[in-house]
Formats: C-alpha cells, sequence, structure tokens
C-alpha cells in the first residue's frame, strides 16, 4: 500500500513552518501545570535516581527532560532545546516535580537584589567578553 | 503565587543564580540583533502560546478550549561564571503582549530600552513601563546606518528621562558596543542600591 506519507518531501512543510502538531497536544491540552512556579530563569534539577522510562502517561519529551536537567537548566534554555512553547515545558515540568523527579530551584525575587559583590562580578564578567 | 518546593540534596550540582535583562524597545528598534549579538550561544527562541480566553475561565479537568497564538521571544545566555548567568530577554514588541512583560519583568535586574532616532515615541512604552514599575533601566540609542544623528541631550529632552537614567549610543550590532550598554546599566542598578561599595 502507497500513499503520500508527510514526511521530508513536502514542500510545504519546511523548519520553518514550526511543528505540525499543535502545542498543547504534548500536555493532553492541559494549559497549567499541576504546580505553579517556574519562572523563565529557574532552575530544574534532576533528582539523583530520577528514571522516566515506564512513568504511564509520559511523553517522550518527559523524558528528554529528565535527561537535559540532570545538569542545572534553565526553564528557557529547556522550551528552546526542545522546541517547545515555554507554556508547554511548564506543564511536562509540572508533572515531573509531581512525580518527584526533578526539583526546582526558583530564582530569587524582585524583592532580592544581588549584592555589590555579584554586581561587580558581572561587570567585570561583561568587561572580559 | 506558590512557589514550587526546592530541596537541596547533599553533594547536588551547584544551582547557578540567573540574573535576568530585559531588552526592550520600539518595533525594529534593533532587539533581537542586540541579543544575538551578545549571546554565548546562538540566538535561543522560544515561544509562550497565549491562549486567547481570560485566564479567569478555570474548569476543573484544566482542559480548555480556547484558539491559541503564539508570541516569540528572543533569549540569549552570558555565563559570568560556574555561578553566574545572564539572561537577556527581548521583550515582544506588540502592545497586545503586555502582559507577557510582566512575567518577563518579575525580578529581572534591569532593562535596555533601545531607541531609535527616526521613532523615537516607538520606546515611550518601554519607559512607561519600566518606570512604572520601578525597573531599573538604561536606553541605548541605537546608531543606524543613515539615521540622523542627534545629540544626546536633545534624545533625553525628548524622551523626558529622568537626569539619572543612563543614556548611551550603542550600535546593537556590535558585541562591544552592545556589553558597554550592559555594563552601563549594571552600574545604574548598583548605584540605585544606594549601597557604598565596600572597600577593600
Amino acid at each position: 500500500m502507497r500513499a503520500e506519507s508527510p514526511g521530508p518531501q513536502h514542500e510545504w512543510l519546511d523548519g520553518a513552518a514550526g511543528p505540525v502538531v499543535r502545542p498543547y497536544t504534548l500536555t493532553g491540552g492541559r494549559v497549567r501545570p499541576p504546580v505553579a512556579g517556574f519562572d523563565l530563569v529557574a532552575f530544574v534539577l534532576a533528582r539523583p535516581a530520577a528514571d522516566a522510562t515506564g512513568q504511564p502517561g509520559f511523553q517522550p519529551e518527559h523524558r528528554r527532560l529528565v535527561e537535559l536537567a540532570r545538569r542545572p537548566a534553565a526553564v528557557a534554555d529547556l522550551a528552546a532545546d526542545l522546541n517547545l512553547a515555554v507554556g508547554v515545558v511548564r506543564v511536562l515540568l509540572g508533572d515531573l516535580v509531581a512525580r518527584g523527579l526533578v526539583a526546582v530551584h526558583q530564582p530569587p525575587t524582585a524583592a532580592y537584589l544581588p549584592d555589590d559583590n555579584i554586581l561587580k562580578a558581572v561587570v567585570s564578567g561583561l568587561r572580559a567578553l | 503565587m506558590d512557589s514550587v518546593r526546592s530541596d537541596r540534596q547533599v553533594a547536588a550540582p551547584r544551582v547557578p543564580l540567573a540574573l535576568k535583562i530585559l531588552i526592550a524597545g520600539g518595533f525594529g528598534a534593533g532587539k533581537t540583533t542586540l541579543v544575538s549579538a551578545l549571546s554565548e550561544v546562538r540566538p535561543l527562541q522560544t515561544e509562550e502560546v497565549l491562549t486567547g480566553a481570560g485566564v479567569d475561565t478555570d474548569d476543573i479537568s484544566g482542559v480548555e478550549q480556547k484558539s491559541t497564538t503564539t508570541v516569540a521571544m528572543d533569549f540569549g545566555r552570558i555565563t559570568i561564571n560556574d555561578d553566574l548567568q545572564v539572561y537577556l530577554f527581548g521583550t515582544p514588541g506588540q502592545d497586545r503582549f503586555w502582559f507577557l512583560w510582566d512575567e518577563l519583568a518579575f525580578g529581572a535586574l534591569g532593562a535596555v530600552v533601545l531607541a531609535d532616532t527616526r521613532r523615537l515615541a516607538d520606546c515611550f512604552p518601554s519607559i512607561d513601563y519600566f518606570e512604572q514599575r520601578g525597573v531599573p533601566f538604561v536606553v541605548g540609542v541605537n546608531c543606524f546606518d543613515g539615521a540622523r544623528r542627534f545629540g544626546l541631550e536633545a534624545v533625553r529632552d525628548a524622551l523626558d528621562l529622568d537626569p539619572e537614567v543612563p543614556l548611551v549610543l550603542c550600535d546593537a550590532r556590535d558585541r562591544q558596543s552592545g556589553k558597554l550598554v550592559l555594563i552601563s546599566l549594571v552600574e545604574h542598578v548598583a548605584r540605585q542600591r544606594g549601597e557604598p561599595v565596600p572597600v577593600g
């Protein structure tokens, strides 16, 4: 049986077309994560023995996130690495937190201002660019 | 707002401190160019999916039927050291995405407002936004080819900037120029804190 299968040959499906699957299909239509938070620069870190294989209902993207979070990774970086919308990544991360696979380290809030030593380090780091 | 529990683990990898700097300005003012020039990694882009209906409409299943649209967000990263990273986020240019700014601005160290002297008024909304929310910012006048050069004082007057807000000329395509804008922002933040720099 031979059918026109969508593939790389499709002239109207190039990289610029973006994902063909609607974004929130991955999350089963959920637009809000089961736990709140996940600032764009919150760091996600997989728990030492985290294993996302065999978790019911998980997508390959869940497992990719756990692998990427073996080292601390910011939410924005994870979204870019997976080429997914931030909102989608937040939902998936919420699943991972709910199952105890990753921990999330929120950045300091507005009330916090880095001390002078940090600001100095930023300035000298920038000068060295 | 709830915060996600963060458990500290013994011998876990150190989590860096991430500082967030926003790059704002009118459409075509050079935001994407500046982020690209400064980022140590390929210009990253992520997108936020916006849902059409208000966030108040909640349903039990969490499955919501709304029209969605996506807005691309440019961002870049500068690693200062193992424990310190600077993230640059270009703000969405269109007015209808203002609410995204609130999230971007939350906890931000400060902002760079890029101004194009050919369309100076385009950056008024950005300046208003940061002034109202008390987010420290600097204005970078992007020197486009062929744009008429104005004196900085004329630009400052036209923007009605507070005297302490730094105003610098820059070329958004040039990394060295862009980093000087960031440095002026960080120094401005340090001055605003009003704490004397510890000696020795």
